[in-house]
């Protein structure tokens, strides 16, 4: 049961990092295929090969580059490596909170990138993004907190080794975390900035002005992050792999199922919402634990 | 690699048709003929398409846009007509505003026909389209080398 | 010793020659080079020659000086009842007059008998002040004497003063390097006062109606702060015959409280927290070297200085808790208010105000590692702060608006300027330059000692991201075509400022590790006997995170700018109605020109609705602050 954690130990932090880099594309995009499959069977459509999302990256690094300023496509390159490096330094076992800022920063840089183009619907996807970082950024910081809190340790070598299970410490920034990955997986409610669905009302956001190369990179660093993140549901059943392994899946499923089934959110709603459940479910969580202690 | 015919993405632009078109390429959309299983989406950005779909005779109101968006796609890129009005104007082509098919303006690569066009023949151009994508990508790809 | 007096007396020097040599006279800039060198290269002498050492104190026969400085205070508080009477305005007055009082007795009657050991010492945390007062400060100076003329090209309406402005501002750097070298708190007392009048002489300048009524404003509040003070120090004498700095922190606790919460509540106010933030918005009203000099180097940073210092006093007690709360309500109220500003100026005077929230909290928790990140941030928030403040008053005279919106392709207009302005930006919030770091340890410190401190550093991180990322959105959206480059001349001065504070902004990101082991580990070892250790790798990481931004960032922008060829430019996409990049055709055939606005959602975050809320939670925290150190 526990040969993950031993080819886990045996690794260099270099090495697992590697292992990151490599394989979080491949796992990244078969998600990405998986969710394209199932929500089109829960639409009752037979929808496309898993392998899709592959193609279509493929197909966008051969396409012509356009561009409307010189500069706007690198913003996008610095988002790619900082998502990536961030994935990596949490998948090494680094600090947790690094990985945190890291992937904020990488955020940042994505929604200049927004602003930089002067596109009035890249524009106003960049202002909506803006707003949901700062709807997911507190609970994202809470959850750093709530882990070190119960384990006494930022590192994630440590957490994910901890004995035992995190989720009793933290069920209610898990549940907290679970309400903002919907909005880091961009999906319905939260797909306010850009969607992976055919039609939004300002066109495809954020995304607008990038085409071709730019936007395969900017999927491949979208997958980069959605396995990031799905490592980050692993730490709450860090206890049992396998346990860790199925939820995790199971968490991006119930994701799915989400996107299904939630028309798109006002910012407003967005906002509020997530803020509130933040307080409530977060705080809470941490506020308890303080006693504990 | 062909990976153009594994995923063409759709511009669908309507120059002035009476929407019986347009609503047959969104039909072709649904869980019946799902357009999707062959990777073809449709963007609503040109910056994102590969494939053109214009339906609807070309106007003079009409033409600045779509020449517009046809230059804001990236190459390689493939123009669609479809349905009768894109391909020649059917009825409308004597009206003193309208200059006629899709043809008048831009060069199109595949003609689908009928009024309204059907989603299986729809379908079907696009997959033409595919064929037409990949060799304009080797010409283009040549053109640039 | 003779350095500490000599950066206490040539300012003043300075400021009395800025009086006499006549405005426009070329020796007048030869005087301001010679004097920013001077400032700028003794505290550094200061750093090398202590070093090694631990803080020194220094005797300095006092009775003199003290008589001296009465009959100063005498006539400051004279010069305050002349310029209230004149203004009709009568609060100041009775402040001013109580004080004086209290004073003007406390040194007729126990001023003979007192015995001060020590007036003067230095240690490294008055060595990281005098650093940032004497650069930054002598900076701002200069950058003054390219800005003020222009200043009055553009608004004739003012009368020039320049002489009486320049031996303000000298005057102010005087008083500060006597606050972060005085351990007589006597001394400190005095000097604080001066630097009460000069800030309000200094915001009135422009001697319109709404420049005065800040002006008063402000010297009501910190009048006010210095009464607190002034209290606290007579009752400090009363209970335990001490009048120095390094034993009061050293006495029993319960003596001490009540003066230490004094002097705490005026470094509240002089750090313009909740409830006395309005004075620091409201000195936005000068000209720019002022808001610079009072946001970043010093005065508020005079507030946080002596929160600092008296801190130990407080140490485990309700107060030090209340200390807390109050910076934590002033860095999340502030942070969430900056988002509905559109008003550049405001901007960075409430980020100033949060950011300054996030030191006084960490001077309430107290521990070596919120004192560690204290001290960072207030290193690295007078830099950056400095510079964008900087770069706002000049982008004010070359678009003629301070108004974030009217900051389009601020990029293509004022190419240079941005970039300066986008590094300072990068100083303030984004990781992992600058304050970042100091917010990493903060939230550390914060989880240990009060969970709930970090619950309102979360979310107050994720609103001071968005007032950041929306205005730096804003400066560098690009649009391809011509557009008029703003080409008034910058003068040097300015240029050699900016470029100053723009290389320290990036010196002090890089070289944290050195400051943090060469001048702050020290100060808290003496302080708390062990350094707090950021992990090794978190800050190796960090570091080369930096430099390959520093790296990349040029190569990036080389490459896409010149090298990279393989692209065809085309228009943004306006539904296929493009008539260029920011026209579009409308209904009607008519041309319409897209416009990009900012969200500054007024209506959850606007000023009438969280500023009250601030002033009430921290008057509640005042009074248990307070209502302790009374029982």
């Amino acid at each position: 049961m526990n040969s993950i954690y031993e080819a886990y130990q045996v690794l260099s932090m270099a090495e697992r990092a590697l292992v990151f880099l490599v394989l979080a594309p491949i796992a990244g995009g078969l998600l990405a295929g998986i969710d394209r499959k199932l929500s089109a069977r829960l639409q009752g459509r037979y929808g496309p090969p898993v392998r899709q999302p592959f193609f279509d990256v493929l197909k966008l690094f051969q396409k012509e580059r356009i561009v409307v300023n010189k500069f706007q496509n690198f913003n996008i390159i610095l988002f790619f490596l900082f998502t990536a490096c961030s994935g990596a330094l949490f998948f090494a076992g680094a600090d947790i909170l690094l990985t945190v800022f890291g992937l904020a920063l990488a955020g940042t840089f994505f929604i200049l990138a927004g602003f930089s183009v002067g596109s009035p619907y890249s524009h106003l996807g960049a202002e909506r993004e803006v707003i949901q970082m700062v709807s997911y950024e507190p609970m994202v910081i809470l959850m750093a907190v709530g882990m070190y809190q119960a384990t006494g340790s930022f590192k994630v070598a440590d957490l994910v080794q901890y004995e035992a299970p995190l989720i009793l410490y933290l069920p209610g920034i898990f549940l907290g975390f679970l309400y903002i990955l919907t909005i880091k997986f961009r999906k319905s409610p939260f797909d306010l900035s850009m969607s992976h669905h055919a039609h939004q009302e300002i066109v495809r956001g954020i995304t607008t002005e990038f085409s071709g190369p730019a936007l395969a990179l900017i999927e491949i660093t979208h997958w980069y992050e959605n396995v990031l993140l799905l490592g980050m549901v692993y730490l709450f059943f860090g206890f049992n792999p396998w346990i860790a392994l199925v939820v995790s899946l199971a968490t991006y499923l119930f994701e799915i199922f989400i996107d299904m089934n939630y028309a798109r959110f006002k910012w407003q709603l967005t906002l509020a919402s997530t803020w509130l459940f933040t307080a409530v479910a977060g705080i809470s969580n941490i506020v308890v634990l303080s006693v504990m202690k | 690699m062909a990976w153009f015919k594994r995923s063409p993405w759709i511009l669908h632009y309507n120059a002035t048709s009476c929407n019986g078109c347009d609503t047959e390429v969104i039909v072709s959309l649904t869980p019946l003929y799902d357009l999707e299983r062959f990777g073809i989406i449709n963007t609503g950005n040109p910056k994102h398409a590969d494939i053109l779909a214009v339906t609807g005779s070309v106007n003079e109101k009409s033409v600045q846009a779509l020449k517009n968006l046809y230059d804001q796609m990236p190459n390689p890129k493939v123009i669609m007509a479809v349905g009768l009005c894109a391909i020649s104007g059917c009825v409308f082509q004597d009206c003193y505003n309208v200059m006629g098919g899709v043809d008048k303006v831009l060069p199109v690569d595949v003609y689908v026909p009928g009024c309204a066009a059907r989603p299986e023949a729809i379908i079907d151009g696009v997959i033409m389209a595919c064929e037409i994508l990949e060799k304009k990508y080797a010409e283009w790809k040549k053109g640039r080398g | 010793m003779n350095a500490l007096i000599f950066l206490i007396i040539f300012p003043l020097f300075i400021a009395a020659l800025a009086l006499v040599l006549p405005a426009g006279n070329a020796l007048r800039k030869t005087v301001g080079v010679i004097a920013g060198v001077v400032l700028s290269a003794v505290p550094i002498y200061l750093l090398i020659a202590y070093l090694d050492t631990g803080p020194v104190y220094f005797r300095v026969g006092s009775h003199l000086v003290n008589m001296v400085m009465l009959a100063v205070e005498v006539v400051i508080a004279a010069f305050i009842v002349y310029i209230s009477l004149r203004s009709k305005r009568y609060l100041p007055i009775v402040l001013v007059a109580v004080q004086s009082l209290i004073m003007v007795t406390f040194e007729l009657t126990a001023g003979g008998t007192m015995e001060i050991e020590h007036s003067l010492f230095v240690d490294k945390f008055s060595i990281i002040m005098a650093l940032i007062i004497g650069i930054i400060g002598s900076a701002i100076c200069l950058y003054g004497i390219g800005y003020i003329p222009e200043y009055h090209q553009h608004h004739k309406e003012i009368k020039e003063r320049r002489r009486y402005f320049s031996f303000l501002i000298y005057l102010f750097l005087s008083a500060m390097f006597g606050i972060v070298f005085s351990n007589n708190l006597m001394w400190l007392y005095f000097f604080w006062e001066i630097t009460t009048i000069c800030s309000a002489l200094l915001i009135g300048y422009r001697n319109d109606k709404q420049s005065i009524e800040s002006s008063f404003r402000a010297l009501n509040m910190n009048l006010l702060g210095g009464l607190v003070f002034a209290i606290g120090l007579v009752y400090l004498y009363n209970s335990s015959h001490i009048m120095e700095l390094d034993k009061l922190i050293k006495l029993d606790r319960n003596l001490v409280l009540l003066p230490a919460v004094c002097m705490a509540f005026a470094g509240l106010v002089k750090s313009a927290q909740f409830p006395f933030s309005s004075w620091l918005t409201g000195a936005m009203v000068a000209p720019t070297p002022v808001s610079a000099l009072l946001h970043s180097s010093t005065m508020v940073k005079a507030g946080v200085y002596i929160i600092l210092r008296v801190a130990p006093a407080l140490e485990n007690t309700v107060a030090a808790k209340m200390l807390m709360f109050i910076g934590g309500v002033s860095f999340l109220i502030t942070a969430l208010m900056a988002i509905s500003q559109s008003n550049a100026k405001k901007v960075l005077a409430y980020s100033t105000i949060s950011n300054l929230g996030l030191i006084v909290a960490c001077a309430g928790i107290n521990t070596a590692a919120a004192v560690w990140s204290a001290l960072l941030l207030i290193v690295f928030h007078a830099v950056a702060k400095s510079l964008l403040f900087l770069c706002v008053g000049i982008v004010e005279y070359k678009l003629d608006s301070r108004d974030i919106e009217d900051m389009d392709y601020l990029i293509m207009r004022l190419p240079k300027l941005t970039a300066v302005m986008m590094i300072g930006m990068a100083g303030m919030f984004l990781a992992p330059f600058g304050m970042i770091i100091s917010k990493f340890v903060t939230l550390k410190a914060f989880v240990d000692t009060n969970p709930g401190m970090a619950i309102v550093l979360a979310y107050g991180s994720a609103a001071t991201v968005f007032f950041w990322v929306k205005w730096m959105g804003k400066i560098m959206s690009i649009r391809h075509g011509e557009i008029e480059v703003v080409a008034h001349r910058v003068s040097r001065w300015e240029w050699f400022t900016l470029d100053v504070l723009a290389v320290s902004t990036v010196f002090v990101c890089l070289a944290f590790p050195l400051i943090s082991s060469g001048v702050i580990d020290p100060y808290l070892t003496e302080r708390f006997g062990n350094v707090p250790v950021p992990d090794f790798f978190n800050v190796m990481v960090t570091f080369f995170i930096m430099v390959g931004l520093l790296v990349l960032l040029p190569l990036g922008l080389f490459y896409f700018g010149f090298a990279n060829k393989n692209y065809r430019r085309v228009a943004t996409y306006l539904g296929g109605a493009n008539i260029d990049n920011v026209t579009f055709e409308g209904a009607m055939a008519s041309v319409q020109t897209i416009e990009m606005k900012n969200y500054y959602l007024q209506k959850y975050f606007g000023e009438d609705r969280l500023f009250n809320v601030g002033v009430i939670i921290s008057l509640a925290l005042l009074c248990v602050m307070f209502g302790v150190a009374f029982i």
